[in-house]
């Protein structure tokens, strides 16, 4: 077991890089996010250029991933294991997309616009966190 | 066009991000999951560390660029709330959101994140359709 301290300085680069992705793309605009998903309106396609992006270095970068053993600083990789496309799966992801439409907000940008002091980005996160805490206690059966 | 170019760019350092973190920690840069298991107490080193970090990165934005990344919110406090629910609770009970359905499950040919991402941006359209009377 390598030490959880240099895991815990490769996860805060790796979130750096993510958030200053996000900052960079414009992913935190939820007004920009909400023009994305407007597609019969005034569509703004520029967050499909976000997600192309993201998916190509990602799938590049799976290649390497493949050829290895284990990761660098752990001892084994953490996969999803569930393959099914069961009821779960399609009931959440419809929730999260209705909630993500009314506020432009998904968890990754909504956290990471923290730090510019919003008290509607706050919020938001707040019942974000109660969302999930209500969802893990009352609904999970155990999330591993 | 430059914007589209920002687009990309950040995308791509999005996607850069979510590879490093599973070469290195062996784990899925799904931010909804990372959070989660965070308020669950599980990994809380690694899961801090993750989410610290992904605050300092418009920090760091604004130390390069010497302003804030624009953001414009129109929603309402209540709607917000409400929003926030939906998404915290649909992606936990959907196993995850747009970076690890969207980013690490489209670069991993996986039909669940596949058929995740499709539902989340048929219902994301149809409520901002709705909302804005665009048809």
């Amino acid at each position: 077991m390598k030490s959880p301290y240099v895991q815990a300085l490769a996860s805060i680069a790796c979130g750096t890089l993510f958030g200053f992705g996000l900052a960079l793309s414009g992913m935190l605009d939820p007004t920009r996010v909400q023009g994305f998903l407007d597609v019969f309106g005034a569509w703004d396609p520029s967050l499909m250029f976000v997600l192309g992006g993201a998916v190509i270095v990602a799938m590049t970068g799976m290649l390497i991933v493949k050829t290895m053993a284990r990761p660098v600083l752990a001892e084994k990789f953490h996969l999803p294991t569930k393959t099914g496309i069961d009821r779960s799966l399609i009931l959440g992801s419809a929730i999260f997309g209705i909630g993500w439409g009314l506020g432009g907000l998904c968890p990754g940008p909504a956290v990471a616009a923290l730090p510019m002091g919003y008290g509607a980005t706050l919020l938001f996160v707040v019942t974000m966190l109660i969302g999930m805490v209500i969802h893990d206690r009352f609904v999970a059966r155990k999330i591993a | 066009m430059t914007q589209y170019l920002q687009s990309l760019a950040g995308g791509m350092l999005i996607g850069l991000s979510a590879i490093l973190f599973l070469v290195l920690n062996g784990r899925i840069a799904g931010i909804s999951g990372i959070v989660g298991r965070l308020a669950q107490g599980m990994s809380i080193l690694i899961n801090g560390a993750f989410v610290v970090g992904l605050m300092l990165g418009p920090v760091l934005y604004m130390a390069i660029f010497t302003r804030w990344p624009a953001v414009t919110i129109t929603a309402s406090l209540p709607l917000l709330a409400v929003a926030g629910l939906l998404v915290g609770f649909g992606s936990r009970l959907g196993s995850g959101c747009t970076s690890g359905h969207g980013v690490l499950g489209l670069a991993r040919l996986s039909p669940r994140s596949l058929a995740a991402v499709l539902t989340f941006l048929a219902t994301g359209i149809i409520t901002v359709t709705l909302m804005r009377g665009s048809l």
